[in-house]
């Protein structure tokens, strides 16, 4: 390990109660997991904000560029009968 | 030099309310002004502390002990949260510790005054918090994501720490006539530095033009001064204590509160390293970081053994 000696930086994701998605809501330096899990707790759950913690170390993330955020998700937008409201149904049609 | 159609893009994005992400391409300018900025923000969280904890262990109750101890353990979670903030911006947590043991970073000069009665752990929720919260709802609009994201996290946090501290001034302003004038003395003492919090005027701000442009910062100098003196005032006086300011007089026509010549010899003297405290808040900061090295050490030495046991497993 070099001189930089303030522990790796993790990302944390809170699920506010269970059931709910997790959200990513900081991030915190650690030295090991069981480390860096109670660190979390004690940095970003002091107020009941999580029932839930996910920790990822921030260099295991993959994510998408944004300079090249428009052409990356172009596919999403000529699709529009993957709405429903693309659909025309009878007049008088329930449920559906 | 910034391209200037990047440059015009950026403004684009700015001016459009859209936040600016870690990975976004910005200014250099932009990104440097960030890292100052949210640093000393940080280190004002960590620094401020230390007035505070002086008066843990001599708490006048368990329940002040108790309340004292958490708001002392938010406020090292709002340096942590702000530092990992500066720290999306490409500087590391050791390069933004080493400028502050330098003497090279600031942090908010309000720090450097002393404690010295319990009538301070007041005035400071009160005060000292207060006008940090007027900053600190301000700055959830800044430009860049990780920034405001910190910030709303930390308001949500804040609202108890003013509450805490008046309730502090509530009890003394009611108590026998000496416990009243520790907390006329505490206001007395704290008015001006509170005051002063919010920066040098407008006019004489080195950053603000650039800063209020880029949506660094949202609001100015002077008019966030102005809306923390406005609410204030009437907390004061609703408890019989009166400020430190002769020329303090509601104006019936810009609807707000005049207020007298601020002392910016006295702010820039503290700035500049003379306070009260100077001196003792760094090197306490200093004692306190070479005293975790072996900690620091530790748990490298643990992380290893943990990570060799797995690879060979
Ligand atoms: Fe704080
Ligand atoms: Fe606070």
């Amino acid at each position: 390990m070099s001189e930089d000696n303030q522990g790796i930086l993790w990302e944390v994701f809170l699920q506010p109660k269970p059931g709910r998605p997790f959200k990513h809501v900081g991030s915190l330096h650690a030295y090991d997991k069981k480390m860096a899990m109670t660190s979390a707790r004690d940095l970003y759950t002091r107020r009941g904000e999580g029932k839930g913690i996910w920790l990822v170390k921030s260099q295991d993330i993959v994510s998408s560029h944004p300079e090249d955020g428009e052409a990356f998700f172009d596919p999403s937008n000529d699709k529009v009968y993957r709405h429903p409201t693309f659909y025309s149904i009878p007049d008088g049609v329930k449920h559906i | 030099m910034d391209d200037p159609k990047k440059l015009a893009e950026f403004q684009e994005k700015i001016d459009a309310d859209i936040k600016i992400e870690p990975r976004d391409w910005m200014p250099e300018k932009y990104r440097q002004n960030l890292i100052r900025q949210i640093s000393q923000h940080a280190h004002s969280e960590i620094i401020g502390m230390q007035p505070e904890k002086n008066w843990l262990t001599r708490a006048p109750s368990i329940r002040a002990k108790k309340i004292l101890m958490a708001k002392i353990q938010d406020e090292a979670g709002h340096g942590l949260y702000l530092y990992c903030a500066a720290e999306t911006l490409g500087v590391s947590r050791e390069q933004v510790l080493n400028l502050l043991h330098e003497g090279k970073a600031k942090y908010s000069s309000v720090f450097n005054y002393p404690a010295i009665t319990w009538a301070d752990m007041g005035a400071i929720g009160w005060l000292v918090d207060g006008a940090a919260i007027v900053n600190q709802v301000s700055l959830q609009g800044t430009s860049y994501g990780p920034y405001s994201r910190a910030m709303v996290k930390i308001c949500m946090e804040e609202s108890f720490h003013q509450r805490q501290g008046y309730e502090v001034v509530v009890s003394l302003a009611k108590g026998t006539p000496e416990q009243k004038q520790m907390a006329q003395d505490a206001l007395n003492r704290w008015w001006w530095p509170s005051v002063m919090m919010f920066g040098p005027h407008d006019a004489e701000s080195a950053h603000s033009n650039q800063s209020l442009k880029w949506k660094i910062k949202r609001e100015s100098n002077d008019e966030l001064r102005q809306r923390f003196i406005d609410k204030t005032i009437h907390q004061g006086e609703i408890l019989g204590l009166t400020f430190p300011d002769p020329d303090l007089k509601w104006n019936e026509s810009t609807g707000h509160y005049d207020y007298g010549k601020i002392d910016w010899d006295e702010f820039w003297n503290v700035v500049k390293g003379n306070g009260p405290g100077n001196k003792q808040r760094l090197n306490h900061n200093i004692a306190a970081h070479e005293d975790g090295q072996w900690v620091r050490e530790a748990a490298i030495a643990y992380a290893d053994k943990i990570n060799s046991k797995t690879k060979t497993a």
